[in-house]
């Protein structure tokens, strides 16, 4: 009698763990969490979980709460890979988001052809992500070359004009790239393109680049990397007394310099993509609100909303496609992309058809701001 | 000009820290033959004591560094007690992976208790460069550059000078002699694998501000500790010591006049042509431990 009441239960028990299984619909988070760029994946990640938050209060979709699946690339591009293959394969994801760093994400791409899994692309910036003819690819943020164009409009608020530029770069595809298409952009308004130099993503000890820098003797220097070595150039231009303006791309803010500000004086500039220091000002301010209330509650690092929106935005627009597609399913996801409207905390978001014809990728075209950072205080230059 | 006497600053206040952690690896090696892969890990020890002690608990900035150094000091302790006393007998083999396998379990431990995010240290003084002519230096690193020096010194002095010096320096040259001798060789190895951990944890504690702390910053560091060692030869305190000032005057002006991105590689081409052309070390004719 008690051996078959134990048989019971377990059955009954079982059933209703797979019941619950099967009531939620996954999305993939492939990001870095841990290494040289995990600041930023951690904060897209958290924006992440709060977009699912906000779906599941509003009722989930198709009738089912999202559940996001969270794997760490450990900013290094082969574990990015088996992170996607992870999500895929063991948790059948139907949509993924990541992979941060255009090094990691060109390295995903491969996989979704392989695989036929749609991958909403954050935050990486090269060009080549949506020219390569990979039709699983919808990326909602900027290329390196929008962003130097959308600069360009801003080139004016700079007192003193900028004359010479010089550029420090991490060298992957996301750093090089971004030194590229800006350095191009800024000659064809007349500026003179200085030295470029490039440091590995691990590096601590920007010394050397910096001391060429200095002998560059240019009036602005465009900085493109990680929170965390943007943190480390700054402090260490400031002890080098760098004189060129520092101006970081891409969208990174070295949030610990709130707290723990440079010498007087000092000033630095950050390309972002949604600036909470004036969320009134987004395009759509009661999407930027419900986002940044939601953050705050968490008690999370407020500079941390200049990425964390990255994840918000990439997790609405899967639901949304979802939504649209009717089902859970990779290749109904996929055409459902290419319909897919919403307003984010950027902005708008829709796809617009990049690449060769008949493999187009999918690329959203996002606003632009500009912050100046400044002893501990971030305002508009 | 101007450029070489900066690079040379730089050199020698980072010099003075890879000293420290050469230094740390050498002794655990001359005196104990243990290849010490954790030394990387306590370094990192010391970073995050460092952020934990002054951005966390708000202490004062130099008592947090000599509680790094004792907090050091005692996980080394621990760590030659735990597990390396128990296989004294055992071969080099046995230990190195077991060492391998501490240094993975520390930094996860690391990672876990402090998660992937880099965290910055703030320091107690000025960020305004000090500017001597056309070379410009934090306040910072020239207190790094005096607390090096101050411990150098008060190393040597305590091989050189006092009974417990004479002792490692007897177990280093003839450990069955010196136990014979009526040394207390256990009592040594625990001591001596602290003092190393001791010494990177401060490198750590120094270093931590200037930088950034985060859980993967031993790799490198732990690895160019062994290029120090190779450089100055295995248990040579003075060769790990000159070593560590060659190694990164070798980097700085490698980086500022060769290449800026391969910065971190030249201490790994040092080793390759230290072992091709002397391998026993530059200074291994001046004599062993001391």
């Amino acid at each position: 009698m008690i051996k078959h009441m134990w048989m019971a239960v377990l059955a009954a028990l079982f059933a209703a763990a797979t019941a619950q299984a099967q009531e939620t619909i996954k999305i993939g988070v492939n990001e870095p969490l841990t290494g040289a760029v995990a600041a930023s994946g951690t904060y897209v990640t958290n924006g992440a979980r709060i977009g699912a938050e906000v779906v599941n209060s509003r009722g989930g979709v198709l009738g089912k709460k999202i559940e996001l699946v969270i794997e760490d690339n450990k900013s290094n591009p082969k574990e990015a890979v088996d992170a996607a293959e992870k999500l895929i394969l063991r948790d059948k994801v139907p949509v993924m988001i990541g992979a941060w760093s255009s090094t990691f994400t060109l390295a995903v791409m491969p996989k979704l052809i392989e695989y036929g899994v749609p991958l909403i692309v954050e935050t990486s910036s090269s060009g080549k992500i949506t020219v390569s003819g990979n039709p699983w690819v919808f990326r909602i943020s900027p290329t390196s070359e929008m962003e130097a164009v959308a600069f360009l409009e801003k080139l004016s608020s700079f007192n003193p004009p900028i004359k010479k530029a010089d550029f420090l770069s991490v060298n992957n595809d996301f750093g090089r790239g971004a030194a590229a298409e800006f350095a191009k952009a800024l000659a064809s308004k007349g500026v003179k393109i200085g030295v470029t130099e490039t440091m590995t993503p691990e590096a601590t000890d920007l010394s050397a680049q910096l001391a060429a820098i200095k002998k560059s003797d240019g009036d602005a220097l465009f900085v493109t990397t990680g929170v965390e070595q943007v943190t480390l150039v700054i402090k260490q231009a400031a002890e080098q007394r760098l004189t060129q303006r520092i101006i970081t791309t891409g969208g990174a803010f070295p949030d610990q310099m709130i707290a723990n500000a440079g010498p007087a004086g000092m000033a630095s500039y950050h390309i972002l993509f949604f600036s909470p220091w004036s969320a009134d000002k987004a395009k759509y301010p009661d999407v930027a609100k419900v986002y940044v209330d939601e953050w705050n509650k968490k008690k999370w690092e407020f500079a941390g909303l200049t990425e964390g929106f990255r994840g918000y935005d990439a997790v609405m627009t899967a639901v949304e496609a979802i939504k649209i597609a009717g089902k859970a399913e990779p290749d109904a996801i996929r055409q459902a992309l290419w319909k897919t409207k919403l307003h984010g905390v950027n902005g708008d978001i829709a796809f617009i058809k990049q690449g060769p014809e008949g493999k187009e990728s999918g690329q959203s075209v996002p606003n632009v701001y500009i912050v100046m950072l400044k002893e501990g205080k971030v305002t508009q230059p | 000009m101007d450029q070489i006497l900066q690079h040379g600053l730089n050199g020698v206040v980072l010099g003075g820290t890879y000293a420290l952690l050469g230094i740390g690896l050498t002794l655990v090696f001359g005196i104990m033959r243990v290849v010490n892969f954790t030394h990387g890990e306590l370094y990192a020890f010391g970073a995050y004591l460092a952020y934990l002690f002054v951005a966390l608990l708000h202490l004062d900035f130099f008592l947090s560094i000599a509680l790094a150094a004792l907090a050091g000091f005692a996980l080394g302790a621990v760590i030659e007690l735990v597990l390396l006393r128990p296989l004294r007998t055992d071969d080099i083999d046995t230990v190195m992976l077991v060492m391998i396998g501490a240094w993975i379990a520390l930094q996860n431990g690391e990672q876990f208790v402090w998660g992937g995010v880099a965290k910055l240290v703030p320091s107690p003084f000025a960020q305004e460069p000090l500017v001597f002519g056309p070379v410009s230096v934090l306040p910072l690193r020239l207190f790094v550059l005096a607390v090096t020096l101050v411990l150098l010194v008060a190393f040597y002095l305590l091989i050189d000078r006092t009974r417990l010096g004479m002792a490692m320096r007897a177990t280093f040259q003839d450990r069955d002699t010196a136990a014979l001798m009526g040394v207390d060789v256990k009592g040594i190895y625990t001591l001596t694998f602290a003092l190393g951990s001791s010494l990177a944890a401060i490198a750590g504690a120094l270093l931590g501000p200037i930088f950034l702390v985060n859980p993967t910053m031993g790799n490198l560091v732990g690895l160019k500790a062994f290029a120090i060692v190779i450089l100055g030869g295995l248990g040579n305190i003075t060769g790990a010591t000159i070593g560590g000032f060659v190694l990164a005057l070798v980097e700085e002006f490698g980086a500022g006049y060769l290449s800026s991105e391969y910065r971190d590689a030249f201490g790994f081409v040092v080793i390759i042509a230290v072992l091709a052309l002397r391998p026993q070390g530059f200074f291994a004719l001046k004599g062993r431990v001391g």
